[in-house]
């Protein structure tokens, strides 16, 4: 009696039964002919051939793609229609002993995936992509695909598709093609015996690069669909080699496995308690007892002037110093087209009881910091409020109020003969300090210390507060 | 005196079997063929002439359904 | 540990580390910017990732993948790109997958502004894409709660398996106050129902399509089953002086703060006022609103909105106490006054005196 050895058989990493089915649980549910079984069963032989079924994360979208999960007996999530390869992304990242395959069709990919495909292509994320090119939208009744060739008629295109209304069809390979990162770049056809081992050995190669963790594979498939085709399934299998080669020539268009290093391992998570200084939450300075307020206070302050003239650096060493003198403080700044110069002001508090608004609307200081400044904020000021006004001559008829207090000096001058014109808002913050009693200077130093980290920057700064007491210092 | 036994030979899952016929015309020695009869879900599925199979399993690879083939090769005695 | 002044939008990110977050995907936006770079800055030094995207719809959907293997992970951005997000929290939600989204709102619709705006109440608390799902969200309106509801948003989406919003304005992004975090919690060991590439993962399944009408529907009622115990669990405002009030502002986020302000301003001038500001969103405190509105005369609705918040509020008391809703937009923030100007113009003028002096 012959014995006979068994050479090919299903998959092990499909499942035997497939119990994720609601029907017809034997079968899949591709129709007859159709090229996505045999791209399966490729991908199920070279996931078997590697020994990683159990490493393998499957991401299947929308389309004739989306029920791999009924078949493969490997970690599958199920996406939305396109974006597989950020989806995949995301979990490649964040496993990077796993093995990714994104298998996805030419609506998903090549139409309203293009942006996420192109970008995991061009970052090189380790995933093997299947892109299953029918020229065909199967799954929902054959409407024109982006890869449907010139002429050829679908639902969408019932007069055949037509170049310059249609645009010609998109070669996916050949745009990643021109990207850098990707590792392998293949398009292969299920056209006849010939093509699917050829295909085969694409599959396992592109599978390979994962598996020594190389970067981005992408395998083209040309696919069959008779059941849209409205062709038998041999015919379709010419319609393959004879046409859509055509417009997609199959063969290997990059491979680099020789020359692409391993993905470097990522740097091994350092210990939770280390969070707090990566963080930098953590102070270097020796722990002092949160001070205790000298006096009870409610600044409501305004500063405002041209971006770059350090109005809310000047806002923040404020609220730094009232936080390290033990009060509640707030910092709010007017954001946005400011950042890129133009005006900039923000809402300084400093008080004793907890903050309850944020927002300065009528400041009890006001530091303008030009003109424009002060004409737009001087109303606000409340009565017996003080005004501390940087300004060549004193202000404009029309900009003074006999109910506010009003200190006016050239700052910038003063700022410049010590060395830099920046340093404008620091005498500023001088001449407050000077004239209201508001917080020690040692906080407003300590303040100043942790925001300034050069040391000639920081003697300009506390020379800076010592030229704007002398401005302030009521003679 | 019994005859030399085929080098292969094919299992085909009548059930699995959607009668596509991309096996039929695949198989270099042309020992399959699709049956009169219907099966379960009403196609004519593909048989095994019962003769000539030389286990080349290219009839498993062109066959869309990924478990519908099991290919077998003679163990030399 | 001790507080810090920080900037809410800095806030999120260290409180997400602290919380255990490690992957952050998102697309830079104005004023959610400095989400991205503190995240681009803290989260590779704490062993995760960070990966600006090529837009929100990658991003969300690079969220998808991380929370499918069970990473604690977020995006945050503004308007614009939370409209593009829409279609990956509905999935996110079907596959009942947990992350925390930032929204820091700005002026819409379209491009709008940039300026502060609460345009996105509607398009967060109700939902925003296709189906029938919630998004839970969690409204700070101060750097510490910037911090302190991220780490909660975290166990949220955790406890009920859905992405979580945390939704704040501009102001309240881009604000400095001090803020006091949380000591770090190490990185729990992925769900059990987390696909991570593991022989014991193998037979797990992320997705959320459910072919058969009454699988679907049991899916369906499954994710409403969790938004009811939400509702039951987890609604939270804070109540400032609403014992003796006579008239109840209702609003969330900065104009929260306003309102307080608001509230000490009118009760030195001798207006009996409280104040109800919403820290869930979704799940809406309805409870307190309600308990609220048994002891007051009337209630104003304050918000930088046409009246999105107002109308939870209708909803929750249903007719029986009179709402007023007083809105700005375009980046208009109300000062306190402006406020008290709005409830005299309201209430002395078309109502009786007795209703403000009591």
């Amino acid at each position: 009696m012959a014995s006979y050895t068994v050479t090919h058989e299903k998959a092990e990493c499909l499942y035997e039964i497939y119990e994720r089915k609601p029907e017809l649980k034997h079968q899949t549910h591709y129709c007859p002919g159709c090229g996505h079984g045999i791209a399966l069963k490729l991908l199920a032989r070279a996931i078997d051939e590697a020994g990683i079924r159990d490493r393998t994360i499957m991401v299947s979208p929308v389309g004739c793609s989306v029920f791999l999960y009924y078949y493969f007996d490997v970690g599958n999530v199920q996406v939305s229609h396109g974006r597989a390869p950020a989806v995949g992304t995301g979990l490649s990242r964040s496993l990077p002993e796993s093995i990714v395959i994104s298998y996805q069709g030419d609506g998903d990919l090549a139409a309203i995936g293009t942006a996420e495909i192109l970008h995991a292509a061009n970052r090189g994320e380790s995933m093997m992509v299947v892109f299953v090119n029918n020229g065909i939208y199967g799954m929902t009744g054959g409407q024109m695909a982006p890869t449907t060739p010139l002429g050829k008629k679908s639902t969408t295109t019932p007069f055949g598709r037509n170049e310059w209304t249609d645009g010609p069809p998109v070669r996916m390979s050949e745009i990643l093609n021109a990207l850098d990162a990707p590792v392998f770049i293949e398009r292969v056809g299920l056209g006849d015996n010939k093509q699917i081992m050829q295909a085969g050995k694409a599959f396992r190669r592109a599978l390979d690069i994962q598996v020594k963790r190389q970067g981005f594979s992408f395998l083209e498939v040309l696919s069959p669909c008779p059941t849209i085709w409205k062709l038998d399934p041999v015919d379709a299998q010419r319609f393959i080699r004879e046409d859509m080669a055509k417009t997609f020539p199959i063969g290997n268009l990059r491979d680099r496995t020789k020359d692409a290093l391993s993905r470097p391992a990522p740097k091994p998570a350092p210990p939770i308690a280390e969070l707090p200084r990566i963080l930098e939450l953590t102070d270097d300075t020796p722990e002092e007892p949160v001070a205790t307020p000298s006096k009870p206070l409610d600044l409501r302050l305004r500063i405002a002037g041209f971006g770059g003239q350090g109005v809310l650096m000047l806002g923040e060493v404020l609220a730094e110093a009232g936080l390290e003198a033990g009060y509640n403080v707030s910092w709010l700044p007017s954001y946005g087209p400011e950042m890129r110069s133009g005006t900039s002001n923000c809402h300084v508090r400093i008080c004793s009881d907890p903050v309850d608004s944020p927002l300065v609307s009528n400041p009890s200081v006001l530091i303008a910091m030009n003109e424009p400044s002060l004409r737009k904020f001087l109303p606000s000021v409340e009565p017996g409020g003080m005004v501390i006004y940087n300004g060549e001559t004193e202000p404009p008829e029309d900009c003074r109020r006999p109910d506010v207090r009003f200190i006016t000096a050239h700052f910038t001058a003063l700022a410049d003969s010590l060395g830099s014109s920046k340093a404008t808002n620091i005498v500023m913050l001088g001449a407050l300090l000077e004239a209201e009693d508001l917080i020690e200077e040692k906080y407003v130093a300590s303040a100043l210390r942790g925001k300034v980290k050069s040391q000639r920057w920081l003697n300009i700064d506390f020379a800076a507060i010592e030229r704007g007491r002398e401005i302030a210092c009521p003679v | 005196m019994t005859a030399k036994p085929d080098r292969g030979r094919v299992e085909l899952d009548s059930q699995e079997c959607k009668g596509c016929g991309l096996c039929v015309e695949a198989c270099p020695p042309k020992v399959l063929h699709l049956s009169s009869h219907l099966n379960h879900y009403g196609y004519h599925p593909a048989a095994y002439d019962g003769a000539g199979c030389t286990s080349c399993g290219i009839c498993f690879f062109v066959c869309p359904e990924p478990g519908a083939i099991v290919v077998l090769r003679l163990v030399a005695a | 540990m001790k507080a810090q002044l920080t900037k809410g939008n800095e806030a999120i990110v260290k409180a997400a580390v602290l919380a255990g977050a490690r992957a952050y995907y998102g697309y830079p936006i104005t004023p959610a910017s400095e989400i991205a770079e503190a995240a681009a800055l803290y989260f590779p030094q704490a062993g995760g990732v960070f990966l600006q995207a090529e837009s929100e719809v990658g991003a969300v959907n690079m969220l998808y993948g991380a929370a499918s293997a069970g990473v604690r992970c977020m995006s945050a951005s503004s308007g614009p790109g939370i409209s593009l997000m829409q279609e990956g929290l509905s999935y996110l939600a079907g596959a009942e997958l947990p992350c925390v989204v930032a929204d820091i709102m700005r002026g819409g619709p379209g491009l709008g502004n940039i300026n502060p705006e609460q345009g996105d109440y509607n398009q967060l608390v109700k939902g925003g894409g296709h189906g029938n799902y919630k998004t839970l969200v969690l409204a700070p309106s101060s750097a510490q709660e910037m911090a302190d509801l991220t780490a909660w948003a975290f166990d949220l989406a955790d406890e009920f398996r859905n992405p979580v919003a945390v939704l704040a304005d501009g102001y309240v992004g881009q604000m400095m106050e001090p803020v006091r975090f949380a000591d770090p919690i190490p990185v729990a060991p992925p769900p059990d129902w987390a696909v991570t590439g593991t022989a014991e993962s193998r037979k797990n399944l992320i997705t959320s399509l459910f072919l058969l009408a009454d699988e679907a529907e049991r899916h369906v009622r499954h994710l409403e089953s969790k938004y009811k115990e939400a509702e039951r669990k987890y609604t939270r405002a804070e109540c400032w002086r609403t014992d003796d009030a006579e008239i109840v502002l209702v609003g969330y986020g900065i104009v929260g703060r306003i309102l307080k302000a608001a509230v000490e301003l009118g009760r030195s001038r001798g207006m009996a006022l409280g104040l109800l500001r919403p820290i869930t969103l979704y799940p809406f405190p309805t409870v307190q609103v309600r308990e609220v509105g048994k002891r007051v005369k009337a209630v104003v609705v304050v918000e930088l909105s046409t009246g999105q918040l107002v109308d939870d509020v209708r909803l929750a008391l249903n007719g029986s106490v009179p709402i007023e809703l007083y809105s700005r937009v375009g980046g208009n923030v109300p000062s306190a006054e402006e406020v008290l100007g709005f409830i005299q113009r309201t209430f002395m003028q078309s109502r009786e005196e007795a209703l403000i002096h009591g």
